[in-house]
This record gives structure tokens, C-alpha cells and sequence, in this order.
């Protein structure tokens, strides 16, 4: 079977203000051993700091515009615009963000053309699809941002000091929705030294919202775990609780972080403007759902205003565009995950298998015809019978045995040895008692000695035990005397055979230890 | 003080030493000392136990004991100073042997003492007395044959795939079950022929468990038997009144079967399903799957690939032991670290026959500890290595433990070589691992396979550079 390589066309964005590139330096390479012929528009990485030396030198062919669009595949950040969508070739393939839940009537006109388009924002929550899912290396990012805006703007340090000159109290952050933007926010602030606090409906991530360094404020209302990983809609009841929350919380933070989004719908309310009012003045709110309507009343997407309390409340919609680099460069990594997926026999020709749920899943518009919505995927991350880490942070694996025995059934183990032991030593003469003891200690000291040993001295140690477990030769040396000739030859062959052990254990052990060095 | 004191208190010393020898163990740094603590603890055990039992008996007694010690430590220092280090697994199993050998006959002599010699103990004590002596046996007959089929299977003297006897659990339980109604009637009658049945039991079911495991098992089986032959040494402490044989028994047997743990978990499967034997045997292997084409690569390019790497990451395998290669390796080493690139090793916790192994290996070949690495130390490195050279392993770099939830092994964790930039895999042919799955790994794109002698091919390599 003989063809020419595919074409993959990386094209300038054309959005204001975005600053990412679909491919880097970096990921080119990779497309390249795909198979593929990479062509990279003139200019597109500028604003990420990638020249397009950078990107021939990484076996990339410097193309215009029109030779880009007119690729077999092209690849993209933000959805195209309307000239863009018209300038894509027949049975060509784009891979961008879509959003095709808000965006009917893109995904309309994309479906006015014979294309396939791929949607990287509708990658289905499979553990197998981490690798290719943008919005968790996206919102990463974005966290991480949202936190370094807040600093920016607030006029003061994050961590607490005793200095000279005074005391400087730290900063309290309270972070509203745990998801992957919001833990990574929740780790910057930490890590800078910030008090944080952080709500969530979903009560399964309480777990990773501690293991972060914060505090998990907990709504105290009851709310049904996730079943796709994502948060839903909060019941009334929980609304109320929460706002209390916030009015509570508001009125003691410096930064509110609120990262609250639910799949399809518009960002849900969580702080009114009185909320805002009772805030000190110089605290800042970032409000990383702005783009969908935001979390905050009074945001502004896309500015950061002042309020007459002077609370500065920031609504960027391009947190993770403002780290050009690292964005395209996950971004990038996203996407040529994807196109490993796409290309099963890394020759250069892209296949798309609507077998397999995470391509039909991604899949907008299959050669003209609109494939949105896909069929519902299970997902992995959906916490079956004991609460599972619903954030994509975690690899759920489907594969392998539980991990260890649930609590109950080890407190019961326990409690049938110490039963046993404690029938089976009461019933026992003194004699035996003492040694019971000695030996049950023993065990125990075993284990904990033996239970940081370095992995690469394993061999020695048992080498070594095998030394003093010749121990048994006391038993033989005591009997050799004792009895008639058949013990004595009996306790002849133990002497010596334990005395291989004895000696040959020791000197092999020497001689391994002997033989470990450092550089 | 009379001698029986004296001896009490040496024996608490010697225990202690014992117990700071296993801790001094635990750190390369602290080592070399603990093996002093290990061996000044056995020279005051057994200088209390030659004088105790020189008081008690005659001079033919000690003269005998003297000749046996002699000739054994004779044997003893003599093994430990030729032994090759890729034959270390033999040499630990046979000493354990010889433990459980041991244990047997302080058993009988126990038994003979008792009932033969005519010492007088009161009723109850006994009853406890014939107990001991039938557990004390049975154990130390378990680890002799146990541990005699682990040698002969890692000498290669017979084959190392798993026995699979009918019904081989059955005959398992049926040996335990056995066992414990021949303790009772010894218990309520005791005679010779009795202890003569219990004895064969135990080995025979010594034998039949460590020979329905099969020869990748093996650590565990290693480490288990060390257990075992502390138990051994315990179990004939109590028959003979002795805390120090209970104390260091304890001390042996708890490390070894930690140590089993741990090799256990390395392979994420559960003791009970390694005792039982057969792995892979019935997971029937999906033989007719397609995977694709596997790529070769010669010495003289594998030797260019490295030229041109910054950081290169080698996974031996028992096949590295086999083909005698860490010489040949840890040269190629130094020539790479001379050149600045940065290489390393990743053990996993049961590449080769013995916890620890590969270490050992690589330390014979004077390769610094410090650039030999664990595997979870070292998996996340992966994605920034350029190359990794997998040199004998197989079932520990197989990506199907994590991809394929079907697979056999599915759930080990392995080392994550695949995602390097290139993966060079050394082996003797396509043949599937000891676990008998396919491994994915070597159709990978990045995978590059160099067929042959691995010390050769290594050579090869080193000469090209």
C-alpha cells in the first residue's frame, strides 16, 4: 500500500488576544514521527515565544496562511471564525476547542461543510483520555494564574511573617469549587503561604482539598456524589447553606477564588453583590467562570474592576493564554496525544475509529454530518461503592485488586489472632508463657527493623539472616553430649551444617557489602 | 553467677547484636557495622554454648563439636568466597536448607532424648514437649525440601516451570491436615514411627509447594523460605527451652516473611495466589491478538543512540544475570558517564531470582549505588529520558500491565520505560516472558529490538563507543 503523508497545518490564531499556538517546537517532532508532514503558518508562535526558526529546526516546513488552512488536518486552539470554517479544504479534518454544548450554530456551519471536526473540549472523562484532555491542562494552568492575578492585584504578602519591623498576618484565600482549576489554585496559594479554604458540592474531594494543605469547608447539606465527575446542579436547600457560607467567609477572606462551572449551563451564582460589599477593601475576587457569565455579580469578562468598597474583581477569560508557553506547550501535548490515537499505524494517514468512545465522543461533524451529541460514555471517574478521587488529577485505574482490605475486615483479623493468642497462652503452663512473650516480641521488633530496609539490600540481608538463623547450632552443641551415639551424630551433621550457615552467611555477606561503592 | 546465668546473659546480649544487626542492615551506611554486630553476637552465643555444653559432657562430646564446627565453617567460608554472584539465589536457598536440616534432627535428637534417653519431665510439660518437637520438625522438614527444589530449580539442575499436579491444593491441605492429626496422636502416644510419617508429610509437601511455583516467583519463594527457616530455628527453641534460638528465630522468620510482602505487592498479586502456584498457566495468553511489526536495531545504532543522548536509563532483568552481562554493562556505563550523559538503572522489585539481586550484581560490577535506583524512584523520569536500554526483563517493563485490564497482569506495577524518547530492548529472541503474555512493548514505535547474547551485544555496543 503505497501514499504520500497527510499534512498537518498549524495555524496562526486569529482571536484577539490569544496567545497560544496548537503545536511547539517540542510536540513537532512528535507529529513528525507520526508520519506526517508538518506545516506551521509564518508568525503562529510568536506571542508563545516560538520563532519560526525554532519550528524548522524542529522538522517543520514554514508555510502562508492559505497553504496551512489548505491542510489535510488542521490544527487549532479557538474555534474558527466564519472566513476560517470556508478556507478549510474539502474532507479536511480541524482539531480545535469547539464548545459544541454552547455553540450550536458553529457546530451548524461546520456542519454546512464536507469536514470533520474534532472537539478538544469534548474529550469524555475515561482515564484512558487524560492524556488528551484540555480543559484539566488548560484549567491547570489557569489555576495557577488566577492566584498570581490575585497577588498581582492584592496589595499585600500572601505569607505570614514576624519581622523587625512587625508582624505581618498571612493572607486567607478561600477557593470556591475544587475541580482541577481550583486545586491548582488551592496549591499556589498554599505554597506562597496563604491561609486557604476551600468549598465544593461534590463532598469526594474533600480528601484532595486536605492533602493540598487546605481546609474543606463543608456545606453540610447532603449532596449526591458526581456520577461523571463533573459537579451538577446544587440543590436548594445546599444554595441556601452556601450563601451563608459565603456571607460567613466573605466577610474573613482577602482572596475568593471561584472556579465554579456545570457542564451545559450557565456558571452558577455564588457571590452576590452583598457578599462582595462585605469584604474589606484592597481584597481581591477572581472569578475564573467570567467567560460563562461568572460566578461573581458585578464581573466584568475579560477586565478587573474596582467596587465602591474598593474590592478588586478580576474576570480575565485568558488566565491560561497569559502563560503562552507552558499553554501551548500542554495544549500541544494534548493534541498530539490525540493524533497518536488518530494515526493506530503512525504512517502519516489519519483514521478515525468510531469504535472507540473517546474519538466518537470528540467527534463534532463527521464529513459534513453533525455527530453532536455522542452517545453517553460511562466514565472511570465516577465514584462506585467507596468514594473514589473524582478529579482527573487521579488516574482511576479499572484493573487490579482493591488495595488492602477494608478497615472492618482487618480490625476483625486482629482481633481473632488476639483471641487465639490469648486462649491458646492461657491455657499454657508458665514455661511456656515466657517464651510466648519473647517470641510474640520478637516478631514484632522483626517487622520493625526489617521494615525500612533499602530495597538494594535485600540480597545482604538475607544472606545475613541466613547467618544468624544458623543460630539452631546452639540447639545441636547443647545435645551433642546428652544422649547416646544416634543423637550425637545427629547433632554432629546439625553442628555442621549449621556452621555452613554461620560462617559461609557472614562472609558472603562481607563480601556483597564489600563490593557496594558510591560514585 | 553460676555458668547457667552466665550463659542466659550472653544469650540476651547475642540477641540484642542481633537485633542491631538486622537494623544496621537496613542502610548501605551502616552496613558493614551491622554485620559486625551480627557476627560479634554469634561468637558470644556460641562461646557460652561451647562452655555450657562442654561442663556438661565429655571430652569425645567436645571434641566432636569442635570437628563439626571446623569442617563446616571450613565449607562455609569456602562456598561464600567462590560463589558467582549471579549465583547467589542457589547459595541463600541451600543455606536455608541446611537451616531446615538442622531443625529436623535438634527435633528428633529432642524426641530421642526424651523417650530413648529417659530424661523425666512432668505431665503436662510433656504433652508441650512432644507438640514442639512434631512442629519443630514439620517446619524444618518443610524448609529443607522446600528450599532443596528452590535450589535445584535456580541451578537450573531441573525445570523451572511449575509442577501442576491434579488437584494441587487439595493435596496441600490435606498435608496440613494430616499434619495435625499426627501431632495429636504423637501428642497422646508418642513413638518413632509416628515422627517417621509426620517427617515425610512435611517433606513431601515442602517439595510439592516450591515445585508448583514457578521460576519468576522466585523472590518470593526466596524470601518465604527464609522465613520458614526462622521459624525453624524458633520452633526449636521452644522444644529446647531457648530464648535466644526463639528471639532470633522470630527475628528471621518476621523479616523474611516482610520481605515476601513486599515482593508480593511488587507484583501485585496476593501470597495466598503465589503459594498456590501456576501463575500464568491458566490465564490462557490472547496468543492471536495482533500487534504489529516489531523493528530491529544493530549494535553499531544502538551505540549512536546513546552518543546522542543526554540521559539513559538501563532496566536489567534476570536475563542480564543470565547472559553474565554486568560487566560488559557497567563498562558501557562508565564510558557514558564519561562522556556526560547521565545514566541510571531502575530495579524493579523482582527482576531476578532474589529481593535485591540486580543490586548485587551491579555492586560486583563496582556500578555506584547511588545511580541504581528503585522503580518508583525512577518512573517518573521516564518521559525525560532519551533512551532506556531493557536488558533481560520482560514482564516488569510490560506497558500491558497498565494499558490492558485484561491481561494476566494486569494491576503489576512495572517501570513505565515505554515513555521514553527510545526504548532499545535487549533479548534472545521474540519469545513471550516468564509470565507467558506478550509483551506490547516491543511493538511500540519507539521500540528498537537487539537480538542475540546480551553480553556480547553489550560488548558490541562498548566497542563502537
Amino acid at each position: 500500500m503505497s501514499h504520500s503523508a497527510q499534512r498537518l497545518g498549524v495555524v496562526a490564531e486569529s482571536a484577539p488576544g490569544e496567545t497560544r499556538v496548537a503545536a511547539t517546537p517540542a510536540t513537532v517532532p512528535q507529529l513528525v514521527s507520526l508520519g506526517y508532514e508538518v506545516v506551521v503558518e509564518s508568525g503562529a508562535g510568536r506571542r508563545s515565544g516560538f520563532t519560526d526558526d525554532a519550528y524548522a529546526r524542529a522538522g517543520a516546513r514554514i508555510g502562508d496562511r492559505e497553504e496551512t488552512w489548505s491542510a489535510d488536518a488542521v490544527l487549532k486552539v479557538n474555534a474558527p471564525a466564519a472566513d476560517e470554517i470556508t478556507a478549510l479544504r474539502e474532507g479536511a479534518t480541524l482539531v480545535s476547542l469547539i464548545g459544541p454544548a454552547a455553540n450550536a450554530d458553529l457546530v451548524d456551519a461546520l456542519a454546512r461543510r464536507p469536514i470533520t471536526v474534532l472537539a478538544m473540549d469534548a474529550v469524555p472523562r475515561v482515564s484512558r483520555a487524560q492524556a488528551l484532555d484540555v480543559l484539566s491542562s488548560m484549567a491547570n494552568i489557569a489555576g495557577y494564574r488566577a492566584v498570581i492575578e490575585a497577588a498581582h492585584a492584592f496589595g499585600r504578602l500572601f505569607t505570614g511573617q514576624v519581622t523587625a519591623a512587625g508582624k505581618v498576618p498571612p493572607a486567607k484565600v478561600l477557593v470556591a469549587g475544587a475541580g482541577v482549576a481550583g486545586l491548582a489554585a488551592i496549591a499556589t496559594a498554599a505554597s506562597l503561604g496563604a491561609i486557604v479554604r476551600a468549598t465544593d458540592p461534590r463532598p469526594e474531594v474533600a480528601e484532595q482539598v486536605r492533602s493540598l494543605g487546605a481546609e474543606f469547608l463543608d456545606v453540610g447539606v447532603a449532596q449526591e456524589s458526581s456520577a461523571d465527575g463533573y459537579a451538577r446542579q446544587t440543590s436548594r436547600d445546599y444554595d441556601r447553606r452556601a450563601a451563608e457560607l459565603y456571607a460567613e467567609q466573605a466577610a474573613d477572606v482577602d482572596i475568593v477564588i471561584t472556579t465554579a462551572l456545570i457542564p451545559g449551563r450557565p456558571a452558577p451564582r455564588l457571590l452576590t453583590s452583598e457578599h462582595v460589599a462585605r469584604m474589606r477593601p484592597g481584597s481581591v475576587v477572581v472569578d475564573m467562570a467570567a467567560a460563562q457569565g461568572g460566578n461573581v455579580e458585578g464581573t466584568r469578562p475579560g477586565e478587573a474592576v474596582v467596587t465602591e468598597n474598593g474590592v478588586t474583581i478580576i474576570g480575565y477569560t485568558d488566565l491560561a493564554g497569559r502563560l503562552p508557553a507552558q499553554a501551548s506547550q500542554l495544549y500541544g501535548t494534548n493534541v498530539v496525544n490525540l493524533m497518536k490515537l488518530l494515526t493506530p499505524g503512525e504512517d502519516g494517514r489519519l483514521v478515525l475509529d468510531f469504535d472507540d468512545v473517546v474519538q466518537r465522543a470528540m467527534t463534532v461533524v463527521r464529513d459534513g454530518e453533525k455527530t453532536w451529541p455522542p452517545p453517553p460514555v460511562p466514565v472511570s471517574a465516577a465514584p462506585a461503592p467507596t468514594p473514589v478521587a473524582a478529579d482527573r488529577g487521579t488516574a482511576p485505574s479499572s484493573a487490579g485488586r482493591p488495595p488492602s482490605p477494608p478497615g472492618r475486615r482487618r480490625h476483625l483479623v486482629t482481633a481473632a489472632v488476639a483471641a487465639a493468642l490469648f486462649v491458646l497462652t492461657a491455657f499454657s503452663p508458665n514455661a511456656l508463657i515466657e517464651h510466648v512473650t519473647v517470641f510474640v516480641l520478637s516478631i514484632v521488633i522483626g517487622y520493625y527493623v526489617i521494615g525500612n530496609v533499602h530495597h538494594a539490600l535485600h540480597t545482604p540481608l538475607m544472606s545475613i539472616t541466613n547467618a544468624i538463623s544458623g543460630i539452631i547450632v546452639v540447639g545441636a552443641l547443647l545435645q551433642i553430649g546428652q544422649g547416646g551415639t544416634v543423637v550425637a551424630v545427629l547433632s554432629f551433621v546439625a553442628i555442621l551444617l549449621a556452621s555452613v550457615n554461620i560462617v559461609g552467611g557472614f562472609a558472603v555477606t562481607r563480601r556483597m557489602l564489600g563490593m557496594f561503592t558510591r560514585s | 553467677m553460676t555458668l547457667a546465668t552466665a550463659a542466659q546473659a550472653a544469650y540476651i546480649v547475642a540477641a540484642l547484636l542481633f537485633i542491631l544487626s538486622l537494623a544496621g542492615l537496613s542502610k548501605h551506611e551502616t552496613a558493614r557495622s551491622g554485620v559486625a554486630s551480627g557476627i560479634s553476637g554469634m561468637v558470644i552465643a556460641l562461646a557460652a554454648t561451647v562452655v555450657l555444653a562442654a561442663d556438661g559432657s565429655g571430652t569425645l562430646a567436645v571434641i566432636l563439636l569442635a570437628a563439626a564446627m571446623a569442617i563446616g565453617g571450613a565449607i562455609g567460608l569456602w562456598r561464600a568466597r567462590i560463589v558467582e554472584m549471579t549465583a547467589m539465589p542457589e547459595l541463600i536457598a541451600i543455606l536455608h536448607s541446611f537451616v531446615g536440616l538442622a531443625a529436623v534432627m535438634v527435633g528428633w535428637n529432642g524426641f530421642l532424648e526424651v523417650e530413648v534417653g529417659g530424661t523425666r519431665l512432668p505431665g503436662s510439660l510433656l504433652g508441650i514437649h512432644h507438640a514442639e518437637v512434631s512442629i519443630g520438625v514439620f517446619i524444618g522438614a518443610l524448609t529443607f525440601t522446600g528450599s532443596v527444589v528452590a535450589f535445584l530449580k535456580l541451578s537450573a539442575r531441573i525445570d523451572a516451570k511449575p509442577m501442576m499436579l491434579p488437584g494441587k491444593n487439595a493435596l496441600n491441605l490435606a498435608a496440613l491436615a494430616a499434619f495435625a492429626v499426627l501431632t495429636v496422636v504423637f501428642v497422646a502416644s508418642p513413638n518413632l514411627g509416628i515422627l517417621v510419617a509426620l517427617t515425610v508429610v512435611a517433606l513431601l509437601l515442602g517439595w510439592h509447594l516450591v515445585a508448583s511455583i514457578g521460576g519468576g516467583d522466585m523472590p518470593v519463594v526466596v524470601s518465604m523460605l527464609n522465613s520458614y527457616s526462622g521459624w525453624a530455628a524458633a520452633a526449636s527453641g521452644f522444644l529446647l527451652d531457648n530464648n535466644l534460638l526463639i528471639v532470633t528465630g522470630a527475628l528471621v522468620g518476621s523479616s523474611g516473611a516482610y520481605l515476601s510482602y513486599v515482593m508480593c505487592q511488587a507484583m501485585n498479586r496476593s501470597f495466598i495466589s503465589v503459594i498456590a502456584g501456576g501463575f500464568g498457566i491458566e490465564a490462557g495468553p490472547a496468543g492471536d491478538r495482533d500487534y504489529g511489526e516489531h523493528r530491529e536495531i544493530t549494535a553499531v545504532d544502538t551505540a549512536g543512540l546513546l552518543k546522542e543522548a543526554k540521559s539513559v536509563v538501563i532496566t536489567p532483568g534476570y536475563g542480564m544475570a543470565v547472559a553474565q552481562a554486568q560487566y560488559p554493562v557497567a563498562e558501557l556505563t562508565r564510558r557514558l558517564r564519561e562522556r556526560g550523559v547521565e545514566v541510571r538503572f531502575g530495579i524493579h522489585p523482582v527482576a531476578g531470582r532474589l529481593p535485591g539481586h540486580m543490586n548485587v550484581l551491579l555492586a560486583e560490577a563496582k556500578v555506584p549505588y547511588d545511580i541504581v535506583l528503585e522503580m518508583d524512584e525512577i518512573n517518573d523520569d521516564f518521559a525525560t529520558t532519551s533512551v532506556v536500554l531493557v536488558i533481560g526483563a520482560n514482564d516488569t517493563v510490560n506497558p500491558a500491565a497498565v494499558e490492558d485490564p485484561d491481561s494476566p497482569i494486569a494491576g503489576m506495577p512495572v517501570l513505565r520505560v515505554w515513555e521514553a524518547d527510545n526504548v532499545v530492548v535487549f533479548k534472545r529472541s521474540m519469545a513471550t516472558g516468564y509470565a507467558g503474555v506478550q509483551n506490547p512493548l516491543f511493538f511500540r514505535h519507539n521500540t528498537s529490538m537487539l537480538f542475540g547474547d546480551a553480553r556480547q551485544r553489550v560488548e558490541e555496543i562498548v566497542a563502537a563507543l
